[in-house]
């Protein structure tokens, strides 16, 4: 026991005579010397500078969290796609406007049996080597391979033969995708994929140099110096944790564009307060608000930004056949009790959510506008008469004499949580139903609904490309994301003919009946689409907020 | 002397194998994936990193006898979250920031708490006692990311009203930036040893000895520092050990909200992710500091106090 040896020597401390405590003496003068340097060091050091400097161009920002690495063909989450996107080029990419352009890739051509794209000869990594098709063929061979176990692997698939390769049934090399010359990559498809020029722009689809990442094996993306840029800024410093400096790449082939000479992400922090805190101090040019931060940036009158960032949030139902809420009578009745407008205002209570109406969100491009109107949705209607007159029929469905308690699974965060108090209580007086309420971290969240551990969950999807595909197959029988299992053979078919049809506007049919199918089946009950709040320097400009990463971007911002 | 100091470092190695093993246990009987992703993965994906991490094998004995024989040789193998980092150089860089803070804010702690457990000893029941041990509770009570939003809150406007950039918000890498972190991290402890120090000063103040001092003519300064300050301070001795430990791993709200890339926050993190290689090295690394810095106190110990025989 190493603590009994201290305790028993306590009463016979009374002792006088031995020896000044040297930590005594060592100790006081230390203090003086400490306080004496914090009063008289100099106030604003070097690198306490201001958060928007027009004379260096440097602009200082917070990361709400360090890069688990920076791989692009492993990379999964939002800040590592966002750093990627200043440092690395693909073949195309969106403009201010949020259009998509050529970046690496002059110009391309999309066909029913594959794709073919003409690279800039002028594209440069940060060694001064040129950009070739090959960097792009290794980069996607790597994405495939099993051994790389990249997570977003399926988005290629498609691509010939990707599938097969990830799975290990062929070789890398038999992927779908050759440089015809190092200026020209033809990529040959399994099925069509008409919207390919824009899913080119995300993350995995970004070149990798071979000779490069094969010099640093499996450190390459860990540090700054494993790293090979070809974006309109490089990595010159990252410190694990602490931060993460870009600096102008002068090999960017369109180097004259870029305004800003550095990116400092100075902080490294997810704590909202302290980001809100920072910029009052004048440190950083932007912050996140969060529900609470928000009230006091109102109080202090500043301009609060908000934008759409793409996720849709829903209830949603386990289809699977030994639960209650297969019953589509059931999912009607908590359907017409839901008013997503009560929802948005009352419950989320931050500004600038909009109510769920469809899965497909607003923002959502169609052949020639918004999606949305092109095939409206249905308008959400309550009807509490009819809602309990549906689960009647369901309890006689069902053979039951009355409804024993429904899981509802949620996340462990305060919205989520409140979230789910409201629908606990709200069901529980319009439809007399017992709602249990299933608290669990994101994983365990994540692992009951994989295992169908629940009835209903509170759950959200955001896009991974500027296609409405990248909800529309989302309820598809065969996509692993269905954690829901929902099967039908329609909602099967339009998705195919979605995923097939080269015709914009026969797309936006099939995505049409597709909405319908949601709404009408009650596949799931689409709550709200989010919202994110922020405030920014005033004379900072150019910066692009979009709902596909990266976001927000400022490779092309200004400081007046 | 030494057949004690090797005794008890052999206890400590099963001390960190015990806490090693009941970690593993633990973080195995947690539920969830820690491979799951929001994003579904195939089934050959999920092979091929079930494999990578060695989690294709039986937890126990195949899994756990790995973990052990990695761990004797120092080496926890690769970050889940952090997927080409090793845990060792993760440890490595995160702890020295941990510890730099913590040293920083043990100082704080130890002197502010001796200084004030003695000067309320002094003044008992009279009003600076009364007032500081007021404080002492809300020291005591308030958790740290009261203080924490309190401190950086009150740094902003101090820069403000000055109009200048007196201390850092937030951040890591100057002197300046880690004044207010250590200090927000070392106020519980300052609490919890001018206690301490006051209720061992009180023992003191009227013994024998203090009052011959006082006889013989002393300054009572003199007595206060030679005679009372020294004696008293002993106990505090004994509970800055554990203290460093605790204080020097890290303290995760503090290094969150100050945004400093230390070893607490890192920690934490893991254990949100189940980074379970992550997990397992930062724990082992903490029990192992904690055991150690609990040896060197009872050392010291023998070594301050001639009475206590180290036997």
């Amino acid at each position: 026991m190493p603590g009994n040896l201290a305790f028993e020597t306590h009463d016979g401390l009374r002792a006088h005579g031995d020896p000044a405590l040297p930590a005594v003496r060592l100790v006081l003068p230390l203090l003086v010397a400490i306080l004496t340097l914090t009063l008289l060091a100099p106030a604003a050091d070097g690198r306490l500078r201001d958060a928007v400097d027009a004379e260096s161009r440097t602009l200082t920002l917070v990361l709400e969290q360090d890069p688990p690495q920076l791989d692009s063909t492993r990379s999964t989450d939002a800040v590592s796609i966002r750093v990627l996107g200043h440092v690395k080029e693909g073949l195309t990419r969106y403009d201010e406007r949020n259009q998509l352009i050529g970046g690496v890739a002059e110009r391309w051509e999309v066909r029913e049996d594959g794709a073919t794209f003409w690279l800039r000869q002028d594209a440069r990594w940060s060694d001064g080597q040129a950009v070739t098709a090959h960097d792009f063929v290794y980069a996607w061979r790597r994405v495939q391979d099993p051994a790389t176990t990249s997570e977003y692997a399926f988005i290629m698939y498609g691509i010939e033969n990707a599938e097969a390769v990830n799975t290990g049934a062929l070789p890398p090399s038999e992927l779908g995708v050759r440089a015809a010359t190092d200026h020209v990559l033809e990529v040959s498809f399994e099925r069509p994929i008409p919207f390919f020029a824009r899913l080119a722009a995300f993350a995995v689809f970004l070149p990798v140099r071979e000779d490069f990442a094969a010099t640093r094996g499996d450190r390459y993306g860990s540090s700054a110096a494993d790293m090979l840029y070809n974006g309109p800024f490089v990595i010159s410093r990252w410190s694990r944790g602490a931060r993460l400096t870009l600096d102008r790449n002068p090999h960017y082939w369109e180097s004259d564009a870029i305004w800003l000479n550095r990116i400092d992400f100075g902080y490294i922090t997810a704590d909202t307060r302290a980001e809100l805190n920072l910029f009052r101090d004048g440190k950083v040019a932007m912050a996140n608000l969060d529900s609470e931060t928000m009230h006091n940036a109102l109080q202090q009158r500043w301009r609060i930004h908000r934008f759409d960032d793409g996720v849709l949030f829903y209830v949603g139902f386990n289809h699977r056949g030994d639960r209650l809420t297969r019953n589509r009578n059931l999912r009607r009745a908590f359907d017409l009790t839901f008013d997503p407008h009560e929802f948005v205002n009352r419950i989320i209570a931050t500004p600038g959510n909009r109510p769920g109406v469809s899965l497909f969100p607003a923002w959502m491009q169609g052949a020639e506008g918004r999606l949305r109107e092109e095939v409206p949705p249905r308008p959400s209607e309550v009807d509490i008469e009819r809602a309990r007159h549906y689960l009647e029929l369901a309890r006689e469905e069902l053979g039951l004499e009355r409804f024993p308690p429904i899981v509802l699974l949620t996340g462990d965060s305060p919205t989520a949580n409140k979230q789910a108090e409201y629908l606990q209580s709200m069901w529980g007086q319009t439809l007399g139903l017992d709602i249990r309420v299933d608290v669990q971290i994101f994983r365990q969240r994540l692992a009951k609904m994989t295992a169908g551990d629940y009835d209903l969950v509170l759950a959200g999807w955001g896009p991974d490309y500027n296609d409405p595909l990248t909800f529309g197959d989302l309820f598809a029988s065969w996509n692993l994301n269905n954690r829901g299992r929902y099967a039908s053979d329609e909602f099967d078919h339009w998705v195919r003919r979605a995923q097939d049809e080269l015709d914009p506007h026969l797309r936006v049919q099939a995505f049409g009946e597709i909405q319908r199918i949601v709404a009408e089946d009650v596949v799931v009950i689409p709550t709200y689409e989010r919202a994110r709040l922020y405030v920014m320097h005033p004379r900072l400009r150019g910066v692009v907020r979009r709902q596909i990463s990266p976001d927000p971007d400022f490779n092309r911002a200004w400081i007046e | 002397m030494w057949r004690y100091t090797l005794r008890r470092l052999i206890q400590g190695v099963i001390t960190v194998w015990f806490i090693a093993t009941a970690t593993f246990a633990a973080m195995h009987m947690v539920p969830g994936d820690p491979l799951g992703s929001e994003r579904a993965t195939t089934e050959s994906i999920r092979q091929n990193l079930e494999a990578r991490y060695g989690l294709d094998k039986p937890v126990f004995p195949d899994q756990y006898l790995i973990f052990l024989g990695s761990m004797a040789r120092g080496d926890f193998g690769i970050s889940f979250t952090q997927q080409n980092r090793s845990v060792n150089d993760i440890i490595r860089e995160a702890f020295p920031v941990s510890a730099q803070l913590g040293l920083l804010a043990v100082l704080f702690a130890a002197l502010g708490g001796v200084l004030l457990g003695a000067l309320t000893a002094i003044n008992r029941n009279r009003l600076p006692d009364v007032i500081i041990m007021f404080l002492v509770i809300l020291g005591i009570s308030i958790p740290s990311f009261v203080f924490a939003a309190l401190g950086q809150l009150a740094v902003v406007r101090l820069n403000d009203w000055s109009g200048q950039s007196l201390l850092p918000v937030a951040g890591w890498g100057t002197f300046q930036h880690m004044l207010l972190p250590a200090l927000v991290l070392g106020l519980g402890t300052m609490a919890f040893l001018t206690r301490l120090m006051r209720s061992s000063m009180l023992e003191v103040v009227n013994t024998d000895y203090v009052r011959t001092a006082r006889a013989k003519g002393v300054p009572p300064l003199r007595v206060f520092w030679r005679h009372q300050l020294r004696n008293a301070v002993l106990p505090v001795i004994t509970v800055l050990g554990p203290a460093i430990a605790a204080i020097t791993t890290g303290g995760f709200v503090v290094e969150l909200v100050f945004a400093i890339p230390g070893l607490g926050r890192t920690f934490v993190e893991a254990v949100q992710q189940l980074d379970y290689t992550l997990i397992m090295g930062t724990t082992v690394f903490y029990g192992a500091f904690l055991v150690l810095m609990v040896i060197l106190v009872d050392l010291i110990y023998g070594w301050v106090d001639p009475r206590v025989r180290l036997s």
